[in-house]
């Protein structure tokens, strides 16, 4: 565990960096630092490595000071990424990987099969190997760094807004990318953002800094959108937390209705026997076409080009609730479209059903939180 | 007679291409000149350089030493080193070197400088110690730039190597003090001619130096 105790960060100048900051960062777990600029969140990070040296304070490592380590040994203990990668353009991608196993000591053939694994676990064409960094996007670029970051197998990670210089679409993926290695590694990773959403998504623990690098909270995202302590987190939240927090609640509990789901050509006695007013209709496959009037039904053929569109669908008990009511609220009929894992209509959920399920789970989390577990029921992120 | 005729005429006279006032000696002469000078004040240039860039620190104090050494006639350095010390190599070397290191000192600095802070701190952050930061990453970058000011310290020596023979020394500018004191312009034009070929060619030892030493990544290409 990293214990940052009661750090400050004081400059020659007299500006304070960082005040009195103290935090346990988990091990095996991601703890996001994330605040307004100046907040001292960097500072914070590089304190971690020592690339800053704390004015006041102490940071352990598994219980040991950090100063009492050569620095070097320390930072080559820590995989380091940072904004737009900071790739040695000299180099190849696959030497560039290879740092710093080459400056432990490994053997040139062991450091470049390293190289090779990790291009692989990152998500990288092996054939870019032999290239170099300016022959490669932004996106890729941050790949190879965060490669070269993992390269000697370091327990932990400090990632310093390592995807704030690529665009949204690219974003996403990396952050995607970044949650499954760390599922398959179980780094004790930090990482530093501006981005509350970026926050959200990503961290097991966030801590809010603010302006003169103080701690607002110390909290699992869940907590910090049902919870926020006080003004300043709630600002910066943003106005939607509410309907954000839904990601943390699963859709399983739904339970979808199948009886205005048809397939496309049935009988009228079919479409006779059902009393949704709008229905369903999809095709041999049971992939969802789009959306009927009920009394426009008269069996037989329906053309596919008369229905109403059905939104996104979600997946119940893979997507969160914020999904699945996202997806009653974008379809015309105010009910949402459950599928299964291939894209198979499951049935439909009306906006109502959606509201009681998301009731439900506020008092189960508040039931939970009340009994001091600190809503760590909640803590399991849904996907989407 | 026009200046092609005279370089003609120089280059055909077969006893200039032998003997101890021929071509070849001569031309040797004053590459041995020209790369002991630039040898000298890379010596004292390029560290300096890197030391400064790397660090960031002295960076207007060299600005200020580079201009002044600049601000410095060669040929009365020459005489006055001639003056102090007397005839030989050492008061030659004086001039050339002084007029070298000011090129070279200060595209080292600002190369190394210039490098993306950004790779630098990635590599602080591996746990590089600052040699290897200097030398592994800040000066692959810099090269072609720290190259650039090497050649053109390298092209000034070249030309300014003539007054070598100023002091009774030989090299290229042999011909043209001969030349212009006996009024033979053939010979000075012939020696013009070779210091402008040794100059072309010093510029094609640097861009081959280039290829060979400069990444394909940072050439981009």
């Amino acid at each position: 565990m990293i214990r940052i105790d009661s750090v400050t960060k004081r400059y020659p100048d007299g500006t304070v960096a960082v005040d009195r900051l103290s935090l346990d960062i988990p091990d095996r777990s991601i703890t996001v630092l994330v605040g307004p600029s100046g907040c001292g969140k960097t500072t914070t990070l590089r304190m971690i490595n020592r690339m800053v040296e704390p004015t006041e304070g102490t940071i352990l490592i598994d219980g040991e000071d950090s100063r009492r380590q050569p620095v070097t040994t320390l930072r080559r203990s820590m995989g380091y990424v940072i904004q737009n990668a900071g790739l040695f353009q000299h180099r190849t991608i696959a030497d560039n990987i290879a740092t710093v196993p080459r400056l432990l000591g490994w053997g040139k053939q062991r450091a470049r099969d390293r190289a090779a694994e990790l291009m692989e676990r990152v998500g990288l064409d092996p054939s870019l190997a032999g290239r170099y960094p300016y022959q490669l996007s932004g996106g890729q670029q941050q790949r190879v760094g965060v490669a070269r970051a993992l390269a000697a197998d370091p327990p932990v990670l400090l990632m310093d807004e390592p995807f704030s210089a690529v665009d949204p679409v690219v974003r996403k993926g990396l952050q995607d990318e970044l949650l499954r290695i760390q599922d398959e590694l179980g780094k004790t990773i930090v990482f530093v953002t501006h981005d509350i959403d970026e926050a959200i998504k990503l961290g097991t623990m966030v801590a809010v800094l603010r302006e003169g690098g103080r701690l607002a909270q110390y909290a699992p995202p869940a907590e910090l959108l049902s919870r926020p302590a006080d003004g300043f987190v709630e600002d910066f939240l943003g106005a939607d937390r509410g309907i954000r927090r839904l990601s943390f609640f699963p859709s399983a509990a739904l339970e979808p209705a199948t009886d205005a789901v048809i397939p496309a050509g049935a009988t009228a006695e079919r479409i006779a026997a059902t009393a949704a007013p709008h229905l369903l209709v999809t095709d041999a496959e049971g992939r969802p076409l789009g959306w009927a009037a009920r009394e426009e039904l008269t069996g037989g053929d329906v053309g596919t080009d008369r229905l109403l569109p059905y939104g996104r669908p979600f997946v119940p008990g893979v997507d969160s609730l914020r999904t699945a009511l996202d997806s009653a609220v974008l379809s015309p009929t105010g009910w949402a479209v459950a599928v299964d894992g291939d894209g198979r209509v499951t049935g439909v959920v009306s906006q109502q059903t959606i509201g009681e399920a998301i009731r439900a789970a506020h008092t189960a989390a508040h039931t939970a939180g009340g009994a001091g577990t600190a809503g760590r029921a909640e803590d399991e992120k849904v996907a989407g | 007679m026009n200046v092609l005729d005279f370089v003609n005429a120089f280059f055909s006279d077969g006893a200039h291409w032998q003997g101890y006032d021929g071509i070849p000696r001569r031309f040797w002469e004053h590459v041995q000149y020209s790369v002991l000078a630039l040898a000298v004040a890379a010596a004292i240039g390029l560290p300096v350089g890197l030391l400064t860039g790397h660090t960031g620190r002295g960076g207007n104090a060299l600005a200020f030493l580079a201009n002044a050494a600049r601000a410095l006639p060669s040929f009365g350095l020459l005489v006055l080193a001639v003056l102090l010390i007397g005839f030989g190599l050492l008061p030659v070397m004086i001039p050339l070197v002084v007029l070298a290191v000011p090129p070279i000192l200060v595209t080292t600095y600002e190369a190394v400088r210039s490098v993306d802070p950004a790779p630098v701190d990635a590599a602080r952050g591996m746990g590089m110690h600052e040699s290897r930061i200097l030398f592994r990453v800040e000066v692959p970058v810099a090269l072609p730039l720290i190259l650039s000011g090497m050649r053109s310290a390298a092209i000034q020596i070249v030309s300014t190597a003539t007054i070598a023979a100023y002091v009774s020394l030989g090299g290229l500018g042999r011909y043209i003090i001969d030349g212009l004191y006996q009024r033979d312009y053939e010979k000075v034009v012939g020696g013009a001619t070779l210091v402008a070929f040794l100059a072309l060619l010093t510029l094609a030892l640097f861009w081959a130096a280039g290829r060979l030493a400069v990444s394909p990544g940072v050439r981009r290409r």
